[in-house]
């Protein structure tokens, strides 16, 4: 059964399309990333849902009804903003109670409901506090309970770590995941962050200039990246200027080829981009597999729980990412030249110049 | 000759204190504050000490039978009435007004907007001829109450409309910048909760621009008790009918009678000392929050 469906929901701001012919599902139950750069008009969706803005066009449907002319106040939604937007004059426990007074249930379910909750979004002992006296985590916890209060059907929540500093940004995004396994409400959440969509998702749904790019669950989004802006978008990329010639890849300025096997409807020659992930990236002194190309170390970075090298390949700069051991074990010297062999790597054409595409990335911030 | 000598800050003020000067930043403190004394004395305390010395002068029995004649006590009753009139219409309109400012979008909205400043910009007498010649028995609209026997210029009525148009701009200007301050996304939380619009008034809107609003009541009172000029035009300032207090303040001036003149100006005078330290009280909530 489906828990949200978007159709063909169209929203312009004067001469501004924030949202283009968006259309996606949720299945009941799910939670779902919409992913996607600031700007992109994945917020606007979310409000679209939640009735706090009205499309210009297209449908919603929530748990198979259409609501697409419901104001927000009848949706049953529970909506947690960017801000928290706590009332301010009112304790957590008279903010999570409010979703349950205005519907006039009786005081003694309100109590028995708002200790639930604050059981559960474990708040214990702030019962009375003012949203000023809490912590950002607590607050987006008491802006959590409330908004899950009323039992709503669909639960939204806008940027929802946004405003957290790392730390607490993960020990809560994982705490979210957990309590989604347990209540197990349909949920769309807006980020920004691949990591944090890669985290807690079941399903990501990448927007980009208010378009879907792709929809799948993480593994999908990032293994098999349908565009060069998902491919970089999510997660680390090496975006590497190359052409086609006939049955190779060259890399501009570099000895070596890669073999190429055209499939239908491919370039046969021309420019193209190479995206490569780091980890994708192996690097040996030997010259031992066939698509192996030259290179040469320029930096050796501690990254923590791994190490990143810097290879200069042609006209390229590449970074790969090589574990501690295998780092320790081969001992890399700034300088050396090594071979590069890319284990798993997308062609995209570059038809509108590698510079244009450099240059778009770069404008978005996808690459440094 | 002496060498020319450096010391440290700390140095300096040890030194000072040794020889018991005073530091020119003590003298500049004194400075500052003498003038700021003598300025608001000869300003404020002065004259407020005037009244007070005038009407005591002559025993505080003539203070009170002063006050305590018909003509005074209807100018007080009816001071009391306009400004209760203007006090309950101005905050709910002013509310009004504020919230559609603040919350929709319309066209000529800003024109509006700049309107608003209107009462504070012209004179309170032209403000009055303003109205005379709109609601006078030969105004536009005037004629047409004429028409049905009301009395709108030198009455109640026409005196209450003045009132209300001086004070128009506290309560919106007061909240307007609360309302846009405080933005829309509780207001949102509240509707994505299941609540009315009402409820939301009441229970979110409200309660967060509280403060704001009751300094801009605090300030319509102050402002209905003092109007002299708007209210002097459209009276006409008739005795035992028209005649507010600060109206009578200046008629038994004119006559003559300092002893009333002054014990009404005490009165009005300790009125709004209650009300400036009420609204004293309510600045500093207001910040707290």
């Amino acid at each position: 059964m489906s828990g949200i469906r978007v159709e063909q929901v169209s929203k312009n701001f004067k001469d501004f399309t924030a949202v283009d012919d968006v259309g996606f599902e949720v299945k009941e139950g799910e939670l779902a990333a919409l992913l996607g750069p600031s700007g992109s008009g994945k917020s606007t969706i979310l409000r679209i849902i939640a009735g706090l803005e009205k499309p210009d066009r297209g449908q919603i449907y929530l748990t198979g009804q259409d609501v697409t002319t419901q104001s927000a106040r009848k949706r049953n939604i529970g909506f947690v903003f960017q801000h928290y937007a706590l009332f301010k004059h009112m304790t957590a426990e008279k903010n999570i109670a409010f979703g349950l007074e205005v519907k006039k249930k009786s005081k003694k379910e309100i109590k028995k409901k708002v200790a639930e909750l604050i059981d559960l979004v474990k708040l214990n002992g702030y019962n009375h506090h003012y949203p000023t006296q809490l912590s950002g985590g607590q607050r987006q916890r008491v802006a959590l309970a409330r908004a899950l209060a009323p039992e709503p059907r669909v639960l939204l929540l806008d940027e929802p770590f946004g405003s957290l500093d790392a730390k607490v940004r993960k020990n809560l995004a994982q705490w979210i995941r957990d309590l989604h396994k347990r209540i197990h409400v349909t949920g769309i959440f807006v980020t920004h962050d691949q990591d944090e969509a890669m985290e807690i998702a079941d399903k990501i749904i990448l927007i980009n200039r208010g378009r879907v790019e792709q929809i799948g669950t993480p593994q999908e989004i990032y293994e098999s990246p349908h565009s060069k802006f998902v491919a970089s978008f999510v997660g680390n990329v090496n975006v590497i200027d190359s052409f086609i010639e006939q049955d190779s890849i060259f890399i501009n300025g570099a000895a070596g080829s890669i073999p190429y096997h055209a499939s239908e409807g491919d370039e046969e020659s021309g420019n193209a981009v190479l995206l490569v992930r780091p980890e994708e990236v192996s690097i040996s002194r030997q010259n031992c597999k066939k698509g192996s190309i030259e290179g040469v170390i320029t930096g050796l970075y501690y990254r923590g729980s791994y190490y990143e090298i810097h290879l200069d390949v042609g006209d390229n700069r590449i970074k790969s990412i090589v574990n501690k051991d295998e780092y320790l074990r081969l001992q890399w010297q700034e300088g050396e030249r090594v071979y590069a062999y890319f284990k798993y790597y997308k062609v995209f054409d570059a038809s509108g110049g590698f510079h244009k595409v450099h240059a778009m990335l770069k404008q978005y911030g996808y690459i440094e | 000759m002496r060498l020319k000598q450096t010391f440290s800050s700390g140095e300096l003020t040890s030194l000072y204190y040794k020889h018991k000067w005073i530091s020119r930043e003590t003298m500049g403190r004194w400075l500052l504050v003498g003038a700021v004394l003598l300025w608001f004395s000869l300003l404020v305390l002065f004259p407020l000490w005037g009244i007070v010395e005038e009407t005591v002068k002559k025993g505080v029995t003539i203070f009170i039978s002063n006050i305590n004649t018909p003509s005074s006590l209807h100018a007080f009753w009816l001071t009391l009435v306009i400004t209760l009139f203007a006090v309950v219409l101005n905050t709910i309109l002013g509310t009004i007004l504020a919230v559609v400012f603040a919350r929709q979008t319309f066209k000529g909205k800003l024109f509006m907007e700049s309107l608003i400043d209107l009462p504070f910009a012209v004179s309170p007498v032209v403000a009055g001829l303003m109205f005379i010649i709109l609601f006078g028995p030969n105004g536009w609209i005037g004629s047409w109450f004429n028409a049905m026997n009301i009395k709108i210029i030198y009455a109640l009525p026409g005196m209450m409309i003045a009132t209300l148009f001086v004070t128009l701009p506290f309560v919106v200007r007061e909240i307007l910048p609360v309302l846009r301050e405080f933005g829309r996304e509780q207001e949102e939380a509240a509707a994505t909760l299941g609540a009315s619009r009402w409820n939301t008034f009441w229970r979110v809107t409200l309660p967060s621009i509280k403060w704001g609003l009751a300094y801009g009541i605090t300030l319509t009172i102050a402002r209905s008790i003092g109007e002299f000029g708007a209210v002097l035009v459209v009276s006409g300032s008739i005795i035992n009918k028209t005649q507010t207090a600060t109206l009578r303040i200046h008629d038994q001036f004119t006559d003559f009678n300092y002893t009333g003149a002054f014990s009404a100006a005490l009165v009005l005078a300790i009125l709004s000392f209650i009300i400036l330290n009420f609204i004293q009280y309510l600045y500093q909530k207001k910040e707290v929050i």
